[in-house]
């Protein structure tokens, strides 16, 4: 038979050829997370846009944010709205900037209930107006996560739902769920459900603030001695 | 038909005098509406009007879809109507006054789809009417098959123009509407309704003619009052603000949805009007030319109207940052779009908490959730002596037995303590 040599090579690359152990690339597009190691492990290198991505902290203030800072200053910087629903605290303007984000992009929608959390949440995701959706839904069922991941589908945003440790137990439709606990001083990043096939071990990143890396141990007297504080030189903030 | 004969054949008959004024007001409602599918649009009192749409055509995919386009309109305005369409404007008046809809697109075709009109549609004389009847002339066809000059005899060079100009060979010069500069339109409804919700039937109507007629001066609004009148009390006044211009029925009509569902009537509603006010000129959309895959980009002004119209207009904000060292004053919640300024801090959260938690001292050393870790700090921050919201603090960054890393201060003025301020998430 005549024609091109066979390349099982060329074959392998179709995109609609999928093989156990491999991440699926085609398809969705994504919104890269700026972290090579965790890109490297994330179908399509990225946050995947129009989906749901369910991010588990272990408690708060281990740099649940921080992972996502690179995408959404990428999203804001391209003139796309950051849309922040029913947020647990201030998202502070001062840090967001110095992480490049446009905070001018930055808005927060403040909901009196779980269920208009859920609502808005919808809203904004079937909009297809913003760059990425942001909630921190109070409660949600399964049922609320389908209605979510099909007003996300089809649209430009991901759609990052920060829910507690407790739901990694719970089935869910996102297509991308995350737990994120603390390790050796770095962000420790488990990647509960992806397309493709799982991943077994934890990928570790270091997602600290610039100003408390390498601080390990604690270093100040401080904590030793803090009714001493006035004794010692602070970096004085005269206005 | 006497009302007392009509009501011996139909006892459950429910008879209501004729109010010209609001016929008026309706026929100039469908007109400013229906001014955007073309300029050309002119009156017929009572209850015509008339459209020429022969340049229109082409701008909406030909004369079929043209049609559909004004028969979902009127209907969604709640009006039943008869579509006839002719070369000549008086023709068509006539055919739709028949209750034919007929669409007849060439001159030659004319002739005999009028000829079987009966002659009362176009003539309004009762006394010609009356003559024309005792001859046997019953139809236009049979006018038009008597003697051109006998008929101007007997009845007048009048009868016979009005036929030459129904058949084209007269020009028919029409004054065409000019819609007015304002929108105001009433639906008197027919019984009360006491459920706000119930309304947006009658509130659609009037948005739809509302964004007609927006279209038609190629305007839109940022603006526009929703007034729902009472029997007793003063109306009921909906203002709904937009962030940004439009004229899009669909999204006014949401607005309304979620305004009205969150709305308690004082008392019941016999009227709605819908009215805007200041018209600002809005260029169409422009039309991609190749196909865009997935969603097409919502407007982001639309998400956050529907969004304020639920929650609320303060339950939607941006955020900005502030020329200041007092940290709860460096970041704050500000409108949409603040303007941003700026300033050089150390390490600084991404949490700020709204109000800063005491935090407990167990052998001088802060605890939150366990004993915390001081790592960075101290940075002083003393400032705002001059408005009375003096801070004087010793900020840290600290680590908590979970790992997690917070911001805290120890207070430098009175009775000192620990407090936590903001969460490095």
């Amino acid at each position: 038979m005549a024609g091109k040599p066979f390349s099982f090579a060329a074959l392998l690359e179709r995109p609609d050829i999928w093989r156990g152990g491999s991440l699926s690339r085609a398809g969705t597009p994504t919104v890269p997370s700026e972290f090579p190691r965790l890109d490297a492990e994330l179908p399509g290198s990225g946050w995947p846009a129009g989906a749901l991505t369910e991010i588990l902290p272990a408690h708060e203030g281990i740099g649940e944010l921080r992972l996502l800072g690179p995408a959404l200053a990428a999203l804001s910087n391209r003139g796309l709205w950051l849309a922040w629903i029913a947020p647990p605290h201030l998202p502070y303007a001062p840090a967001l900037a110095v992480a490049g984000i446009d905070i001018g992009k930055i808005v927060i929608v403040r909901t009196p209930s779980a269920k208009e959390t859920l609502w808005a949440t919808e809203q904004a995701l079937a909009s297809n107006a913003c760059g990425a959706v942001l909630a921190w839904p109070k409660s949600v069922k399964y049922a609320d996560l389908r209605r979510l991941q099909i007003a996300a589908e089809g649209g430009r945003a991901p759609a990052f739902l920060f829910r507690s440790p407790e739901a990694a137990g719970e089935s869910s439709p996102a297509p991308l769920r995350i737990a994120l606990s603390t390790a050796a001083g770095g962000l420790e990043v488990r990647v509960l459900k992806r397309r493709g096939a799982p991943l077994a071990r934890p990928i570790l990143l270091p997602a600290m603030p610039p100003a408390v890396r390498g601080k390990n141990h604690h270093v100040d007297r401080y904590s030793t001695a803090a009714t001493a504080a006035r004794d010692f030189p602070p970096r004085l903030v005269h206005a | 038909m006497a009302v007392s004969a009509a009501l011996a054949l139909a006892p459950r008959l429910s008879v209501a005098p004729r109010d010209p004024a609001a016929e008026t007001e309706a026929l100039l409602g469908v007109a400013g509406w229906a001014a955007q599918f073309t300029p050309g649009v002119a009156l017929e009192f009572p209850d015509c009007v008339l459209l020429e749409v022969s340049g229109s055509l082409k701008l909406f995919g030909g004369l079929e879809p043209l049609l559909e386009l004004l028969r979902r309109g009127l209907k969604e305005m709640g009006w039943s109507t008869t579509l006839a369409v002719a070369p000549t404007p008086r023709a068509a008046f006539w055919l739709a006054l028949a209750g034919k809809g007929e669409f007849i697109g060439s001159t030659a075709e004319l002739e005999p789809a009028l000829a079987a009109l009966p002659v009362e549609i176009f003539c309004r004389n009762d006394e010609t009417r009356a003559a024309l009847e005792a001859i046997g002339v019953r139809t236009l066809g049979e006018l038009r098959a008597l003697p051109r000059d006998g008929v101007a005899r007997r009845f007048g060079q009048g009868l016979l123009d009005e036929l030459d100009r129904g058949l084209g060979r007269l020009p028919d010069p029409r004054i065409f509407f000019v819609p007015p500069a304002r929108f105001r339109a009433a639906i008197e409804l027919p019984a009360e309704v006491t459920q706000a919700e119930a309304l947006l039937f009658a509130v659609r109507r009037l948005i739809v003619q509302l964004s007609g007629f927006l279209a038609a001066r190629s305007s839109g609004v940022q603006r526009f009052v929703l007034r729902l009148g009472h029997r007793d009390r003063a109306a009921t006044e909906i203002t709904i603000g937009l962030v940004a211009l439009s004229r899009d029925a669909e999204h006014f009509t949401l607005l309304l949805r979620e305004r009205l569902s969150g709305l308690a009537l004082a008392e019941p509603v016999r009227e709605v009007i819908l009215q805007a006010d200041d018209l600002v000129p809005l260029s169409g959309r422009n039309l991609g030319l190749l196909i865009e895959q997935g969603k097409p980009p919502g407007r982001w002004e639309s998400l956050v109207e529907r969004l304020r119209a639920r929650l609320g207009a303060d339950a939607v904000r941006g955020i900005a940052s502030r020329a200041e060292h007092r940290p709860e004053r460096a970041g704050v919640v500000a409108d949409l779009e603040a303007k941003q300024m700026q300033m050089d801090f150390g390490e600084r959260p991404f949490w700020l908490l709204d109000r800063p938690r005491p935090l407990a001292e167990i052998d001088a050393v802060p605890h939150h959730d366990g004993r915390l870790e001081l790592l960075v700090g101290p940075e002083r921050i003393e400032s705002g002596w001059w408005d009375d919201d003096e801070v004087a603090r010793d900020y840290f960054v600290a680590r908590t037995q979970n790992e997690a890393l917070v911001w805290i201060y120890r207070e430098r003025r009175g009775e000192g303590g620990w407090y936590l301020h903001g969460v490095f998430a």
